[in-house]
């Protein structure tokens, strides 16, 4: 029965991801610009022009085109950069491992720190600790992204203590994390910007079941406060928080754009800005692709997260 | 306080009276210091079942969880004592209870949070009001069961306590399966998830068991189950027992000493039929005549609630007889007001309504009986339009009207005015009352907007409320003010036909006797008929003439009132007057 509903789910997902990749590939159609000449520059002859398009199927209908563009992906072709002329595969494949290796980082740190932070504050609500904790996340939720990074690296890197990084060395040859202390920055960053909806949310739904009458039950029942918590209150909680969860991480999937940016981590982020400037048509469809089916997994998981979390929606199918 | 106090010395040397539970000038406050209950004393008997009646708000819950050391949020314990005798002093030496038990009784309202924990579920235990919310809708009920029994230490292994799961769960009178066991609590119905909370007080054979209205909510006759499975639980086990209720005829049939409370205060106490048959105090009176009786002797009348507002006119209560058909109805020279002809409803491949007919005359009372899941909400709101996609007729002045309210014309929509059940969720909490009931009016757009003030004026005036109370808000209204003030807002556009689903259920009885007196004198005012959909048979000779008895999307019976009460011809009609409660 899970095993359909969750089957169901993944099917939408695939539709959605399908819808998706018509928008982003109907989208650069509309961009001025031809690959081929951008490849080849000003003083490419016309027939060089016409060869590499027909390499690159630029001569055929919008419409094979796409098809040509969908069945590449599926293979893990996603075409030729015109900015470097080599595959687009080969100029994103350490980008990507680096900007996920710094998602997950986040992601770690965010999670289980914003979901206990949220009980805490849960469970003393109206007293001092609930009350800082709600003035914290609306401030930290108030601020963008680039000025609690900017407000990091004055703080860590540069003005008061000079103990980390401000931007990240990525010498030829060497991965990002092998010096491990200028991801510090970059992931408190991120962890900064996702964790206070992760709190407020958790707080609330945490609060409401505290209110319900099966954790009062449960109390007059002689169950211990901590079994309470972590066995009958908890459970409740998780189905909804884990939406918020996911929308959050699939945010971090867009979000490390500007942290990338800002500290000079060459992820995707930074890879889609470079696209964008250089009009590098392949690869902004290959990094909205990508980004697009973050989201969508994130949020895959977290209704399987949020069915198994609820025997009624488990039963119901 | 000294009857109390000796009581409970001797029952420490004797055995008989055996006091359980001693509460002796309980205090509780607001947490800014507001009094809630003003010194309450109570007395539990072993094997004894005290019933403690008073309305909503009277501070009944409060004293009965205060038993389990418990207070609400909001609230704290300001002085008083409770005092716990247990009984097997020598199975719980582990516990802070037996370790003082042996000599005087545990003072439950000085204990720790470790002790109390230890105390709760084992010595008392508590069976709240609703199942459905108490259990936990994530926990498969056999571990909820065995949850009670792991936290408390119950046996010596892992073995014992299953038996002891299945055992309480065969007491109960459900079955012991495993696959039982591992049903989640919303695969049960009503009465099966009230029996596992039933289970889940008594497996570890507590001393003290409170009960806070365990049947509200239920069918009449999962409630006599239900009843009936907490009596013989209680005389098995010889349990006292603190069973909080609003209805006086529960008491009668279960509890052996009846304590009545008022605002906080306890003003009568003593034997059941000593109370209830010469009941001392005048608000013990007031309940009692409030309590709707099958026979219909009596008469429920606008003053049986006893904070009734104050009257915004002449002041003087217009009694109505109640039944009997007291309303002339208008000669019959046209087709009839409403006529319901085979009426069908499926959702999905489930037949909720099958082939329902039924009419109405102007003036006439008709009242919908059936238990929950028998499809008379289904019934009333497809008369209303509600539910557009039903089969069959609703005709009105032999017109047949159009199946969804949107398709209707303003007039038909006029002319069926739906009540809701619960007035605390039909009104809008962010408008006052004067908007909200004016909304039917700007719908018709009959009247100007100037004179739509007056009309819904009028309609407060009708239903008792008086004009003060449209510039004020649903939140500061009791539950017996809003439902008149829903009643009020179907009657601005002067209807013929008021449908009623359950809005007398979720109010005390003294309030219900109060709206159940205002609809008749609204009958007899305006000749309006009533559709009154209710499961509370013994309503039947206060507000109907006719009735409807639905059962699984079926009318089993159906006739004048007292044809069907007398000699009900269905066994569902018999088995349903069977169960009812009376005083």
């Amino acid at each position: 029965m899970i095993a359909k509903l969750i089957l169901k789910r993944l099917l939408v997902s695939v539709f959605i991801l399908l819808a998706v990749s018509v928008v982003v590939f109907a989208a650069t159609l509309l961009l001025p610009g031809d690959p081929a000449r951008a490849i080849l520059g000003q003083q490419a002859t016309e027939e060089r022009i016409a060869a590499l398009q027909a390499e690159l199927n630029l001569d055929r209908s919008p419409v094979e085109r796409y098809f040509l563009w969908l069945g590449g992906l599926f293979v893990g072709n996603f075409g030729t950069s015109s900015a470097t002329g080599g595959p687009v595969t080969d100029l994103l494949g350490e980008r990507i491992t680096a900007s996920l290796v710094l998602m997950l980082c986040a992601a770690l740190i965010a999670v289980p720190v914003g979901l206990a932070i949220g009980i805490f504050s849960a469970l003393h609500r109206g007293k001092r600790a609930d009350q800082a904790v709600t003035w914290g996340t609306l401030t930290l939720a108030a601020l963008p992204e680039f000025v609690i990074g900017i407000a990091l690296v004055t703080l860590f890197a540069t003005s008061v203590f000079r103990i980390l990084p401000a931007v990240t060395m990525s010498p030829p040859g060497q991965q990002v994390w092998e010096i491990p202390t200028q991801l510090i920055l970059p992931t408190l960053t991120l962890a900064l910007v996702v964790i206070p909806y992760i709190i407020r949310m958790m707080r609330a739904t945490m609060a409401e079941v505290m209110d319900s009458g099966f954790v009062e039950m449960a109390r007059l029942k002689g169950v211990p406060e901590r079994r309470v918590i972590l066995r009958h209150a908890v459970p409740h909680a998780i189905g909804p928080v884990a939406q918020v969860v996911a929308i959050q991480l699939a945010w971090l999937a867009g979000g490390v754009v500007v942290v990338e940016y800002l500290f000079r981590y060459p992820g995707i982020g930074q890879a889609l800005i470079d696209a964008v400037t250089y009009r590098d048509v392949q690869v902004v469809q290959a990094i909205s692709i990508i980004i697009a089916a973050v989201y969508v997994v994130v949020n895959l998981l977290a209704d399987i997260v949020g069915i198994l979390a609820n025997p009624k929606l488990r039963s119901a199918s | 306080m000294s009857t109390a106090s000796t009581a409970a010395s001797s029952s420490a040397t004797t055995t008989v009276p055996d006091l359980t539970l001693v509460m002796q000038g309980l205090r509780v406050t607001t947490l800014d210091g507001t009094e809630i209950l003003h010194g309450v004393d109570l007395q539990l008997r072993r094997g004894e079942i005290l019933g403690l009646v008073g309305e909503s708000g009277s501070g009944k819950t409060t004293a009965g969880l205060a038993c389990l050391g418990h207070f609400r949020a909001g609230l704290r314990y300001h002085s008083g004592e409770i005092t716990l005798y247990s009984r097997d002093t020598d199975d719980l030496s582990s516990d802070a209870a037996s370790r003082e038990a042996a000599g005087s009784g545990v003072v439950v309202t000085q204990l720790g949070d470790e002790d109390l924990r230890a105390l709760r579920g084992s010595r008392i235990a508590y069976i709240p009001q609703d199942p459905a919310l108490s259990l936990n809708p994530a926990i498969r009920v056999g571990e909820q069961i065995r949850e009670v029994l792991d936290v408390h230490g119950f046996g010596a292994n892992a073995q014992e306590r299953a038996a002891r799961v299945r055992q309480v769960l065969e007491d109960v009178g459900l079955p012991s399966t495993d696959e039982y066991q591992r049903r989640w609590p919303h695969e049960l119905s009503g009465g099966q998830q009230q029996r596992i909370g039933i289970a889940m007080a008594f497996a570890m054979t507590p001393d003290v068991l409170i009960l806070d209205e365990p049947t509200t909510g239920l069918d009449v006759s999962t409630q006599s189950h239900v009843l009936d499975t907490i009596r013989t639980m209680t005389s098995l086990h010889h349990v006292a027992s603190l069973y909080i209720t609003h209805d006086l005829a529960m008491v009668a049939e279960l509890a052996d000493r009846v304590a009545v409370m008022l605002r906080g205060d306890l003003v009568e106490e003593g034997p059941v039929g000593q109370v209830l048959a010469a009941p001392e105090h005048p608000y013990t009176r007031k309940l009692l005549e409030a309590v709707p009786d099958l026979a219909g002797r009596k008469q429920l009348t606008q003053t049986g609630q006893l904070d009734v507002v104050p009257e915004a006119d002449s002041g003087s209560v217009v009694v109505v007889e109640a039944g009997g058909g007291a309303v002339s109805a208008e000669p019959e020279t046209q087709a009839p007001l409403l006529v319901v002809r085979d009426l069908k409803k499926f959702y999905g491949g489930n037949t909720v309504l099958e082939g329902v007919n039924f009419q109405l005359e102007p003036g006439q009372s008709t009242m919908v009986l059936g238990e929950s899941g028998s499809g008379k909400t289904t019934l009333s709101r497809c008369v209303a339009g509600l539910i557009d996609d039903y089969q069959g007729s609703v005709t009105l002045r032999g017109r047949e009207l159009a199946a969804s309210t949107r398709k209707r014309t303003n007039d038909d929509r006029q002319a069926i005015q739906y009540v809701f059940q619960s007035p605390y969720s039909s009104l809008n909490p962010r408008r006052s009352i004067g908007q909200s009931l004016s909304v039917p009016l700007e719908m018709s757009g009959k009247l100007p907007a100037r004179q739509r003030r007056a009309v819904v004026e009028e309609a407060l005036d009708s239903v008792r409320l008086g004009r003060s109370f449209y510039d004020r808000r649903p939140g500061d209204l009791s539950g017996g003010e809003r439902q008149r003030a829903a009643v009020a807002r179907a009657l601005v556009n002067a209807p013929d036909v008021l449908v009623c689903d359950e809005i007398t259920s979720a109010l005390d009885v003294s309030v219900q006797a109060s709206i159940i007196a205002l609809l008749n004198q609204l009958r007899a005012e305006r000749g309006l008929a009533l559709l009154f959909v209710t499961h509370n048979i013994t309503l039947a000779r206060h507000i109907a003439d006719h009735i409807v008895v639905l059962n699984q999307g079926v009318i089993v019976d159906s006739g004048p009132v007292d044809q069907v009460l007398e000699a009900p011809t269905h066994d569902y009609t018999r088995r349903l007057l069977a169960d009812v409660p009376t005083l």
